[in-house]
């Protein structure tokens, strides 16, 4: 048996593996997510450092940690199928680039969110310009950039086409914007986000975060394949797989 | 090779100046919103100096925004870009053509009246010699990545503002050297000299990526 690379490029095959794998998605997700909160609430240190301690706030990382990684993963998952998109001239590639944006977007907001609730207790403040603050903010623009501009142009394939030329302009600026705002004097300014290893953290705590962002990890497989249906069923609707589709399902075509 | 880069950039010079206001538009935008800060923040000097550099940077990035939508939406609708695109010329050299004759008309009035600028904020006259500098190594730059935003907006409805979406966070790195070296180099020109260096840095990368980007954009918004 020849496995073809380009079998589920087609919308209409990967339409019905796309909602098998839905399912599996969101047990994996749900139940992550919910070891994480267990081992995150019942098997970590009530407290973390000596002298300035962190009482339970600091327990937001599990959430915090998680929606950074994941909000910079989706961005680079985007530019790939941009890329592939571009490359391969696949519109399944466009769609799957689209269906990750909102999610992506959801998650660089709560990242901010989540970061701005535990500074105040322990940075004292809701908002800084550290590096990691604004570069986080500015991947978020380049979020809504994406959704903007694919939503400005009516005709979709120049919308897949323009917006992914965009989401790569973005991917090269990213690392630029972030060394030109980290500190260029450190006489000036002092980055809040300190050094920091995986090494570095507590077993427990460790577990918990990493859980947790295997789970943030298995939502978005969920909701971008969810997302992605309801693409290929809107571009696809005058073809003649959704017609039967819609008709074995009963419903008005 | 040369001849259609020249020939490109002519045509636009020569059609900007029998438009002279369009020039003169962007400049008085930029002078108008950095004489507006002074009477928004107050007058003291103190205040004025430290705000100078970011404000004019920050009204050079504005000024250029705003021009860009005019890059190539004129061509675009009488059909002479389609012309261009259809030439067995290299896309990228009339692009590059068309960004030059941009900055011509829309950065370097900037760097021109940067004094003046300066005047109003007290700034000390190695800031002000910086800021000319720093503004003539960056202003290509603004263009240079804007050209991308104004390929990809083509005649889209709402293009401007939503052009100011997609360029604006790309512009920080400008930002932030080109107000930066303002700000270090008020006392010795050469303080600045590592932000002006980055800057020029800034520019050989995007002359050498951006009118590849924005031929590509070009050519998307156009089939």
């Amino acid at each position: 048996m020849t496995l073809s690379w380009s079998r589920f490029a087609s919308p209409a095959t990967f339409y019905p593996l796309a909602g098998r794998l839905i399912p599996v998605f969101w047990v994996l997700a749900a139940a992550l997510i919910l070891l994480a909160f267990y081992w995150g609430f019942f098997e970590t240190p009530d407290q973390l450092g000596g002298s300035n301690a962190q009482k339970g706030y600091y327990r937001i990382i599990f959430i915090h940690v998680g929606t950074a990684w994941m909000s910079m993963w989706l961005y680079g998952m985007l530019v790939l199928w941009a890329a592939v998109g571009l490359v391969f001239k696949t519109r399944l590639s466009f769609m799957m680039a689209n269906a990750i944006a909102p999610t992506g977007a959801i998650f660089t907001f709560l990242a901010l969110w989540t970061g701005a609730i535990w500074g105040r207790p322990s940075w004292g403040t809701y908002w800084d310009w550290d590096p990691r603050l604004t570069s986080e903010l500015i991947l978020f623009f380049l979020y809504v950039g994406y959704i903007a501009l694919h939503s400005a142009i009516d005709d979709s394939r120049r919308a897949d086409r323009a917006a992914s030329l965009l989401a790569i302009v973005g991917l090269v600026m990213v690392p630029v914007i972030f060394w030109s705002i980290n500190c260029p004097d450190p006489n000036q300014c002092a980055a809040l986000h300190q050094r920091s290893g995986l090494g570095k953290v507590d077993g427990n705590i460790l577990f918990a975060m990493l859980t947790m962002t295997l789970g943030f990890w298995m939502y978005s497989f969920a909701t971008t394949l969810m997302r992605l249906r309801g693409i290929i069923l809107t571009r696809e609707a005058e073809t003649t797989w959704v017609q039967d589709l819609l008709r074995s399902e009963g419903r008005p075509a | 090779m040369f001849k259609v880069f020249w020939s490109v950039l002519h045509r636009d010079l020569l059609l900007a100046m029998r438009r002279r206001t369009d020039v003169l538009t962007t400049l008085f935008f930029f002078v108008i919103v950095v004489s507006l800060f002074p009477l928004g923040v107050g007058t003291e000097h103190a205040v004025l100096r430290v705000l100078g550099p970011g404000v004019v940077w920050v009204a050079a990035l504005l000024a250029s925004m705003l021009a860009l939508e005019r890059l190539f939406a004129a061509d675009y609708e009488d059909g002479t870009l389609e012309q261009l695109l259809l030439t067995d010329q290299p896309l990228v050299l009339l692009t590059l053509a068309k960004v030059t004759a941009h900055w011509l008309l829309t950065g370097l009035p900037l760097v021109l009246i940067a004094p003046l600028v300066g005047m109003q904020y007290r700034l000390t006259d190695t800031a002000v010699a910086v800021m000319m500098v720093s503004l003539l190594l960056g202003t290509p730059v603004l263009s240079l990545i804007g050209a991308i935003g104004a390929a990809l907006t083509l005649g889209l409805r709402g293009g401007g503002i939503l052009l100011a979406l997609l360029i604006l966070p790309l512009y920080i790195p400008v930002l932030v050297y080109g107000a930066g070296a303002v700000t270090v180099g008020a006392l010795a020109f050469g303080d600045a000299r590592p932000y002006l260096t980055l800057l020029a840095a800034f520019l050989v990368a995007a002359l050498a990526l951006a009118p590849f980007a924005s031929s590509a954009a070009l050519r998307i918004s156009i089939e």
